[in-house]
C-alpha cells in the first residue's frame, strides 16, 4: 500500500479519491490550526481590501463603511485632474526605475565578479562585507545618507574637495533625489542580492566550463556564453518580482529623505498616501491613491510576467 | 587530454590576467566603499564635537570621547526606545512564528484536501493589498490605535516566509507522517514532538528574518501610535534624526527661523547622530555572524524550491 502511495501511477496525487468530510474528520486538528493565521488574514489583510470600497464613498468615521453615501469615481475624478498627482505618480515611476536601472545590474555584476575571483581570501572578505548592510535599518540607513551628504561637517565634502568644487547641499536639490535614493540601495542590498545568483551560478553545469575552456574561451567569453545563460531564469524571475513590486516602493526610507526642498521629486505615491490620508483624515482619497496604486501594481506584474513568458519562456505562473 | 592541457594554458592569456587585475580592483572598491562609510560613522561617534563640526574625522576616532554616548543615553526615550524595541521584536516575532507554522505546516501536508483554495487565498495578497488607509481603518476599528498591539498585530505574517516554510516541511520524509498515522499519534502531538524538533534550521531563519524585520522598522509605530513612551528606537531615532534635518534645509533656504540658535542645537545633534546610529545597529551587529551563517540558507530554500 505505502509503494503505490509513495509512487502515483500516472503522476496521479492520491488524495483525490477521499471526500473532503473523511479528510476533515481524521485532520481536524490541522485545519483548526490553519484557522486562526487565516483569521488573522481575513481582520488584517482581506478586510482592508473590502475596505478599499471607501473610494468610492464620501467616507466619515462616524457613518462607517455602509453608512457613508456612495459618491462613485468622484474622488478618482479629483486625483486624475489633479496636477499634483500626476507629478506624484512621476516621482514614484521615476525613483523606482531608477533604483531597478543601478541595483539589478549591480547584484549581478557583483555576483559574476565574485565567481571569477580565484583569491579565496578576498573573495570572502567581500562576500561578508557586501552582504552586512542589508541589516542596517531604514533610519540609521537615511541617517547615514544625511549625515554623508551634509555639506557642513559630511564625509561628502571630502570629494568636493578633491573635484577643487565648493560643497553643496545634494539633498536639497530635488534633481538628484532619484539617484541618491538608487545609489544608497545598491550599497545597501547589492551583497544581498548577489547571494541568489551565486547560488545560481554555483548550480551551473561543471561540463559547460570545461567545454569552454577546452574551446579556448577567455574569461570574459565565459561569462558572456556560460554563466549568463546558466543564470538567466533566476534573472528573469528576479527581474519580474522587482517590476512586480516597483510600485511598493519603500515608504520608510523616501518619507526620511523628504525635506521641503526636494519634494517636488521625493512625493511619491506611499508618502502622499499617509500623509493625506491619514494625517489629514481624508480617507476616501487616500483609499482612492492606494487603489489606483494597487491596480497599477497588479497591472505591472501580470504584465511583465506575460512578456517574459513571451519572450523567454520563464514565468512565475 | 594533453592538447585540453595545452589549451588551459592557452587560455590564460593576457585577455585573462587583465580581466583579473580589473576584477580585483573592482571588488576591493566594492569593499572599501562599504566599509568606509561605516568605519566613518563609527570613528565619529567615538570623536569630540570640534573635530566632527569641523569634518576632519575620517575612518578613525578624533579626540577620542565617550561623551556622545552619556548624552544619548541621558535622553529618556532612547532609552524606553531601546526597551520597547526589545518588546516588540520578542512579542512580534513569536506571534509570526506561530502564525506562520500554523499555515505553513498544514499547507504542506499532501493528504489534506481543500489546500488548492487555502493556497489562493494565501497568495492573492502577496498580488493586490487594501493600502495603507483601509489598514489604517481596520486597525482603528478594532481600537488598537496608539495602543503597543497595533505594531504587532497588523505585521503578524509574511506570505513569503510562510510559503518558505511550507517549502521546507513538505521536503520532510513523508515516511515520518505515515508511521505517526499508523501508530495513532494525533496530528498536534506530530507536530510538536516531530516535525517542530526537525524543523529547527528553518525555524532559525523564520527567528531571525521577523526579529530583524521587527527590530528595524518603524512604519507601524509611525501610523498607530501617539504616546512617545511607546515608541520603538528607530522611530526615536527617525524623529532625532530626521525633523532636525528637514529645519536645517528650510533654514538654509531662507525660512523665517532664527539661523544662530537653530545652528547650535542642531550642532550638538549633528555630534549625536552617530552615536545613535552606532547604538541602534548594535544587536544587528551582535547577531551578523548567526545571520550570515542562516540568512543565506533561507533565500536559498526560498527562491530554488519555492
Amino acid at each position: 500500500m505505502t509503494l503505490s502511495e509513495r509512487r502515483p501511477a500516472l503522476g496521479r496525487p492520491r488524495i483525490d479519491k477521499r471526500p473532503f468530510s473523511t479528510v476533515f474528520r481524521k485532520h481536524w486538528q490541522l485545519y483548526l490550526l490553519m484557522a486562526i493565521p487565516i483569521a488573522w488574514m481575513l481582520i488584517f489583510l482581506y478586510a482592508p481590501m473590502y475596505g478599499v470600497v471607501i473610494a468610492f464613498k464620501n467616507f466619515s468615521v462616524l457613518k462607517g463603511i455602509h453608512g457613508s453615501p456612495w459618491v462613485g469615481f468622484r474622488e478618482f475624478e479629483r486625483l486624475l485632474g489633479s496636477f499634483q498627482f500626476w507629478n506624484i505618480v512621476r516621482n514614484t515611476v521615476v525613483i523606482a526605475f531608477v533604483r531597478i536601472g543601478f541595483a539589478f545590474p549591480a547584484a549581478i555584476v557583483l555576483a559574476l565578479a565574485l565567481n571569477e575571483m580565484r583569491w579565496m581570501k578576498l573573495r570572502r572578505a567581500v562576500q561578508t562585507i557586501a552582504f552586512a548592510p542589508h541589516f542596517i535599518s531604514t533610519v540609521v540607513m537615511a541617517g547615514m545618507i544625511l549625515t554623508f551628504l551634509d555639506p557642513r561637517f559630511g564625509f561628502i565634502g571630502f570629494f568636493f574637495d578633491l573635484l577643487g568644487m565648493e560643497t553643496v547641499s545634494l539633498i536639497a536639490d530635488p534633481s538628484y533625489f532619484a539617484i541618491i535614493y538608487a545609489l544608497s540601495e545598491v550599497w545597501q542590498h547589492m551583497g544581498f542580492a548577489a547571494v541568489i545568483y551565486i547560488a545560481a551560478l554555483s548550480a551551473v553545469d561543471v561540463e559547460l566550463y570545461d567545454a569552454a575552456r577546452i574551446d579556448g574561451a577567455s574569461k570574459l567569453q565565459k561569462i558572456r556564453n556560460v554563466d549568463i545563460p546558466g543564470i538567466r531564469a533566476t534573472i528573469v524571475i528576479l527581474l519580474i518580482l522587482e517590476i512586480g513590486s516597483a510600485m511598493t516602493l519603500g515608504f520608510e526610507k523616501v518619507y526620511l529623505l523628504q525635506n521641503p526642498l526636494n519634494l517636488a521629486s521625493s512625493e511619491i505615491i506611499a508618502t502622499y498616501v499617509y500623509k493625506i490620508g491619514v494625517l489629514n483624515t481624508n480617507y476616501s482619497l487616500g483609499a482612492a491613491v492606494d487603489l489606483f496604486n494597487g491596480v497599477i501594481n497588479l497591472a505591472l506584474i501580470v504584465s511583465a510576467n506575460l512578456l517574459s513568458r513571451r519572450l523567454s519562456e520563464i514565468s512565475l505562473w | 587530454m594533453v592538447a585540453g592541457t595545452r589549451r588551459i594554458v592557452r587560455s590564460d592569456g593576457a585577455g585573462d590576467r587583465a580581466f583579473d587585475v580589473l576584477n580585483t580592483l573592482l571588488l576591493v572598491t566594492i569593499g572599501l566603499a562599504i566599509v568606509i562609510p561605516v568605519l566613518n560613522v563609527v570613528a565619529s561617534s567615538f570623536s569630540s564635537s570640534d573635530h566632527i563640526l569641523a569634518g576632519d574625522v575620517t575612518v578613525y576616532p578624533r579626540g577620542f570621547t565617550l561623551l556622545s554616548y552619556e548624552r544619548i543615553f541621558r535622553y529618556k526615550l532612547v532609552l524606553s526606545g531601546f526597551l520597547n524595541s526589545l518588546f516588540y521584536v520578542t512579542a512580534g516575532t513569536s506571534l509570526n512564528l506561530v502564525l506562520t507554522v500554523f499555515l505553513a505546516y498544514p499547507l504542506s501536508r499532501k493528504d489534506l484536501r481543500g489546500l488548492a483554495v487555502i493556497g489562493i487565498f494565501v497568495l492573492i495578497p502577496m498580488f493586490f493589498r487594501g493600502g495603507i488607509v483601509p489598514t489604517f481603518l481596520v486597525v482603528n476599528s478594532l481600537g488598537l490605535v496608539n495602543s503597543r498591539w497595533a505594531v504587532i498585530l497588523p505585521a503578524g505574517l509574511s506570505i513569503w516566509n510562510t510559503i518558505v516554510a511550507r517549502t521546507y516541511f513538505a521536503n520532510l520524509p513523508q515516511e515520518l507522517t505515515e508511521a505517526s498515522e499508523i501508530d495513532g499519534c494525533s496530528d498536534l502531538r506530530f507536530l510538536a514532538q516531530v516535525v517542530l524538533p526537525l524543523s529547527r534550521p528553518i525555524l532559525a531563519v523564520l527567528v531571525l528574518w521577523y526579529a530583524i524585520d521587527h527590530w528595524n522598522t518603524y512604519f507601524n509605530a509611525l501610523l498607530y501610535l501617539f504616546d512617545e513612551s511607546k515608541f520603538p528606537l528607530q522611530l526615536v531615532l527617525a524623529r532625532i534624526l530626521i525633523i532636525n534635518e528637514s529645519i536645517i534645509a528650510q533654514a538654509m533656504a531662507g525660512g523665517d527661523i532664527d539661523i544662530r540658535t537653530l545652528m547650535e542645537s542642531t550642532e550638538i545633534l549633528q555630534t549625536l547622530k552617530f552615536a545613535l546610529i552606532v547604538v541602534a545597529s548594535v544587536p544587528m551587529m551582535i547577531l551578523y555572524p548567526f545571520i550570515q551563517k542562516h540568512f543565506a540558507k533561507g533565500v536559498m530554500i526560498g527562491s530554488i524550491k519555492g
